[in-house]
């Protein structure tokens, strides 16, 4: 009963999908879809890191380091973009926000 | 090496339940707090692999940081959660259709890349390594990433200008201090000398 790599990349196969499937069901709720989008973040982290305890090789590491930090500033940004889209409209809904008319 | 078994299965088992949560709760502070958990079992994942900075950096960023923002957020908001729900039923076949696909391709790549691939047969760093975790990662990103770490530092700088211009309020009809006009006034704008005749005074 030893724990290979193909056990971590199965976590973070299934964290993949649960972060898609999260976007797919709340089509409506931006908050929920943010939350995965960082959900999927976290199983590209599992994956690097996987990949670098495996290897042997630190670089993993650092890109799953940097992973974290573009995460953490597009999860600042996409709530402030959340919070002003909130004040304009009053809701959040973001199956009907067509303000710019794209 | 049971042990290590153990603590494995039951660290995957917690981050995939709450990881399916997050994206089930009704409430979304339940949501946040299931991603904490998430996260928190996933730094554990990382400590079994032998990245240690990491996984305490996913404590302090992410369980600190990033979702006591999304709490924040969705205890401001002031926002009827339940209208936001419609249509998940809607989209849970072809939603789960897509995601099975999408788990059983992902799977199958892991495990021809897990056995057939460079790290095949491999031990985890954990087992192996002579060096702490921190110094490696220390000696990469300090000579070989360096610029790489600079250009990290500035899309943190451009996101947090960024979040305050976006959040930034100027609202009319508020009086507040304007420092600059006060500082920039001259005498000649405030005072006025005007002769006044004897025993007339001034009128006005």
């Amino acid at each position: 009963m030893t724990i290979g790599l193909v056990h971590y990349l199965s976590v973070s196969a299934i964290l993949f999908t649960i972060g898609t499937l999260g976007i797919f069901l709340n089509r409506r709720n931006v908050i929920i879809i943010l939350m995965s989008i960082e959900l999927i973040l976290l199983a590209v982290n599992i994956n690097f890191v996987a990949f670098s305890s495996y290897l042997h090789n630190v670089e993993g590491q650092i890109m799953a380091m940097f992973v974290l930090t573009v995460a953490a500033a597009e999860a600042a940004v996409g709530l402030a973009i959340l919070v002003t889209f909130f004040r304009n409209r009053g809701d959040i809904a973001v199956d009907d926000a067509s303000m710019m008319k794209g | 090496m049971t042990l290590i078994a153990i603590a494995f299965y039951l660290m995957a088992a917690v981050t995939c339940i709450s990881g399916l949560l997050v994206i089930t709760a009704k409430n979304p502070v339940h949501s946040v707090l299931w991603l904490i958990l998430a996260f928190f079992s996933a730094a554990g994942l990382f400590i079994l692999l032998g990245a240690e900075f990491l996984a305490m950096l996913l404590v302090v960023v992410y369980v600190g940081a990033v979702a006591v923002l999304f709490l924040f957020v969705v205890m401001m908001l002031d926002v009827d959660f339940v209208k936001l729900r419609q249509g998940f039923a809607n989209y849970l076949p072809i939603g789960i259709a897509v995601g099975a696909v999408l788990l059983f391709e992902l799977i199958m790549v892991s495990v021809a890349v897990a056995q057939k691939g460079a790290a095949a047969g491999n031990e985890p760093q954990a087992f192996t390594a002579n060096e702490s975790n921190i110094r490696m990662i220390g000696h990469a990103l300090y000579s070989t990433y360096i610029y790489l770490f600079e250009a990290a530092g500035f899309v943190l700088l451009v996101a947090m200008v960024g979040a305050i211009v976006l959040t930034l309020r100027t609202r009319p009809n508020v009086k507040r201090q304007d420092i600059f006009s006060q500082v920039t006034r001259r005498r000649d704008d405030a005072v006025e000398i005007v002769p006044a005749k004897s025993g007339e005074g001034i009128s006005e």
